[in-house]
């Protein structure tokens, strides 16, 4: 327990006020880094938009983990569900249009899903074996029904759907423009934020704001309302949960699907916003990388948001310029180095050198190379990911019995 | 009695084959096809001699990726990571086996210990994980395959360790001597890999340490109960570090075959989604040496006939839809025979149990 007070960025991401002001330490540090390298792609405008592009199929994905995995439930399938949801909103997207896509993507991986909530759930079988294998059905069911439905239509083909019609844009005019101009300066911190900010404005999607909503408003239902403290519980301690009156498979259902449908929808935003049609294969283990981001963000909606944003950023800088992701190190470097100097006050000597040893490595790398080989950059996240459980894995508090199958009437084991 | 048993362990396997027919016929019955001529055409494809090689090569793979999930299964872990850890580790033994000119007797052990290795240090990490962190090896293993991805196309790119081949784009090690390449039996028409040996001595040995050795008797009992394992005195976590690394070991083993004996380099043509393979096959054969090998011939017929479907009209990836049937059909089919038994079980106990009591009562009212 005194471990978890006292690590700084457990305490950091308690309070709302403190979270704030994390990130906007983030983006004083990204200002400086780009000053200091001038490579002024970081927070230009573009950048934005494209981090926002690829950071909501990462975080639909990442809360339908959430979802899930607060019920008691590990939903490996996300993938499988992001497929499906490319597949359905492409084709009723392209037939009924794009918000009746969306639309039938979420229903979709809502029905979908009744399928591993009724493996793991109520016949409690292993929950990997269930998602995994939902993920290869997936896989073959979408590109059966893609050559059942898509070839033979105008530009469609067994691997391309036919094109989706646009979800309309809207653009906070005198703002934008106003925003960029001063983004094109240069400024330390102002041009940044302005950057951010025109990047936020400028050609605003309507689904992406609205996806981007469900993650306070799940944040909401899990930890504000009666239906979410007894999900939460289901996850905690079902044995005990059932036995205040709590219906432990009817609440698991319930998360498992909510988890199936967003994660679809992660799927449908890629089909219809992010491309314009279905292509095979577009979600590129995104699943998998939600699933990261959850473990990441400690199971925590502010955790996974950061999370998210920190993939999908890597993800745009990568597709729009390797030169950031090399800039990107210095931040790796600074931050390392902070987090070796908080061992100070513990006098954890240990932690201090190799934090420190981490930093010097990195900054070494950064010097010597001119840019980031784009092959390392694709599994920036799973690296990551790999290191933050290495690290922090006494500090990250997963819900206590997720994964673990539970019946009715019996000592869960563990 | 051994007759009961022998029926309780065979009717989940054969109940997920027939739920996932089933569930393909309706499939194919949607798309207007025969589902009887579809299955007619698929056997008699699949057992067309010069196929049967085939098969029997992609058995020897997936048999080895199968015995490497079952060794983790004994005990309870899950190794999704046996696709990073086939694949670094044959990238590797390919690397060696193209820079080193060494006598068969030398080379060949050589290629197939690389591959062992490095499968097992690949493992490894995630083991350590495991034992020291507490972290999930599903969890882990994911994404230690897809840095294993990473690490190999960024290695595969020529002037590192990868050479363009001289008619074609396609990255690949440099091609391993001919001391290295291993001989084939010519059978109907095709090349049988002699790494079958490799693959048998290796389902052999999984067995005898399995049922026959001190080693064994911990791994499973660690697999039943860590807390009791722990109690009676076996070091469980180092138990699960090890079975960690000798299941990335066999699964290192699992692309061999075809490289000593086919491609004699390492590309980007190897094939992916080994573990779920493995992990599949692994359950369908329930863990055992022999029921993995039935297991790993069937899929493998069954890809090497997939794409008939296709010249008849029929999407070949029904037989995707299908693995992925049979696999949740399998696990949901013996999640349910294990409550049945239980029950039954339960239920003996509980009647002898009365009969027990009631015998009691009568010899005191007896007396």
């Amino acid at each position: 327990m005194s471990n978890l007070k006292t690590n700084p960025i457990v305490r950091i991401l308690r309070s709302p006020s403190r979270t704030a002001l994390a990130w906007v330490g983030m983006i004083v540090l990204i200002s400086l880094v780009r000053e200091f390298t001038g490579v002024n792609d970081i927070t230009s405008a573009g950048a934005m938009e494209a981090t926002i592009r690829f950071t909501i199929p990462i975080l639909m994905a990442a809360l339908g983990g959430l979802w899930a995995e607060r019920s008691g439930i590990i939903n490996i399938g996300l993938e499988g569900f992001m497929i499906f949801g490319t597949w359905f909103g492409a084709w009723f997207g392209f037939l009924f249009g794009p918000w009746i896509g969306l639309l039938s993507a979420l229903l979709a991986g809502g029905i979908i899903a009744l399928l591993h909530a009724f493996l793991t759930v109520r016949i409690g079988i292993d929950q990997a074996v269930s998602g995994l294998a939902i993920n290869l059905l997936a896989a073959g069911s979408a590109r059966y029904l893609a050559g059942v439905f898509f070839t033979g239509r105008p530009n469609g083909s067994i691997q391309v759907s036919p094109p989706i019609n646009s979800i309309s844009q809207f653009t906070v005019h005198g703002l934008s423009p106003f925003l960029s101009h001063i983004a094109e300066k240069h400024i330390l911190i102002i041009s940044d934020v302005a950057g951010i900010l025109a990047g936020i404005v400028t050609g605003v999607n309507w689904v992406s704001l609205m996806l981007f909503l469900l993650l306070p408003f799940s944040a909401w239902i899990l930890w504000h309302t009666k239906y979410g403290l007894r999900m939460r519980f289901c996850g905690e301690n079902p044995v005990a949960a059932e036995s205040l009156g709590i219906n432990v498979y009817r609440t698991r259902f319930i998360a498992v699907c909510v988890s199936g449908a967003i994660a679809a929808l992660g799927g449908a935003y890629l089909a219809i916003v992010s491309t314009g049609n279905y292509l095979e294969g577009q979600t590129n283990g995104r699943g998998y990388i939600g699933l990261a981001a959850v473990i990441f963000g400690n199971w925590q909606p502010s955790g996974i948001l950061a999370g998210s944003f920190l993939f999908g950023l890597t993800d745009a800088l990568r597709v729009r310029q390797s030169t950031s992701v090399h800039a990107l190190l210095i931040l790796v470097v600074v931050l390392t180095a902070a987090y070796g100097l908080t061992k100070i006050k513990k006098k954890d000597w240990k932690g201090l050198i190799t934090n420190f040893v981490i930093s010097g490595l990195v900054l070494a790398y950064f010097l010597i190379n001119s840019r980031v080989p784009d092959e390392f950059v694709t599994f920036f996240p799973y690296l990551t990911t790999l290191i933050v459980l290495a690290f922090l894995s006494q500090r990250l508090r997963p819900p206590a019995m997720a994964g673990a199958p539970y019946h009715k009437g019996e000592e869960s084991g563990v | 009695m051994k007759a009961k048993k022998i029926f309780w362990t065979l009717i989940a396997p054969v109940a997920a084959i027939v739920i996932s027919f089933i569930f393909v016929s309706i499939i194919l019955l949607f798309k207007h096809a025969n589902p009887f001529s579809t299955f007619q055409l698929i056997f008699s494809y699949g057992f067309q001699p010069g196929n049967i090689v085939a098969e029997l090569n992609q058995t020897i793979a997936y048999y080895l990726a199968g015995i490497a999930a079952a060794i983790g299964f004994k005990m309870l872990l899950f190794n999704i990571g046996i696709d990073g850890q086939y694949r670094l580790a044959i990238f590797f033994a390919a690397v060696v086996g193209g820079s080193t000119h060494l006598p068969s007797f030398l080379e060949i052990p050589l290629i197939v210990i690389t591959a062992m290795v490095v499968g097992a240090a690949w493992a490894s990490i995630a083991g350590y994980l495991k034992v020291k962190k507490n972290i999930s090896e599903v969890i882990s293993n994911i994404m230690l395959n897809a840095i294993a991805s990473g690490i190999i196309i960024y290695l595969l790119q020529p002037g590192r360790l990868g050479t363009k081949g001289p008619h074609s784009d396609n990255l690949a090690t440099p091609t391993i001597p001919k001391s290295g390449w291993m001989p084939t039996i010519s059978m109907f028409g095709g090349q049988l890999y002699t790494f079958g040996i490799v693959a048998i001595a290796v389902g052999v040995i999984y067995w005898i340490i399995l049922n026959k050795t001190v080693f064994g008797f911990n791994l499973r009992a660690t697999g039943l109960s860590f807390r009791a394992a722990r109690a009676s005195g076996v070091n469980a976590p180092r138990m699960v570090f090890i079975t960690m690394a000798i299941s990335g070991a066999i699964a290192g083993l699992t692309g061999v075959g075809e490289c000593l004996s086919e491609t004699h380099n390492y590309s980007l043509a190897f094939p992916e989604g080994y573990a779920l393979t493995g992990l599949a096959l692994a359950l369908l054969g329930r863990n055992n040496p022999i029921g993995v090998a039935f297991a790993a011939f069937f899929w493998a017929f069954l890809e090497r006939a997939a794409p008939i479907l296709d010249l008849n009209g029929i999407p070949n990836e029904i037989v995707l839809m299908m693995e992925g049937t049979i696999i949740l059909a399998t696990v949901a089919s013996y999640e349910v025979v294990k409550r049945i038994n239980k029950r039954q079980q339960q239920k003996l106990v509980g009647s002898a149990q009365i009969t027990n009591v009631e015998s009691k009562v009568t010899k005191e009212s007896a007396v």
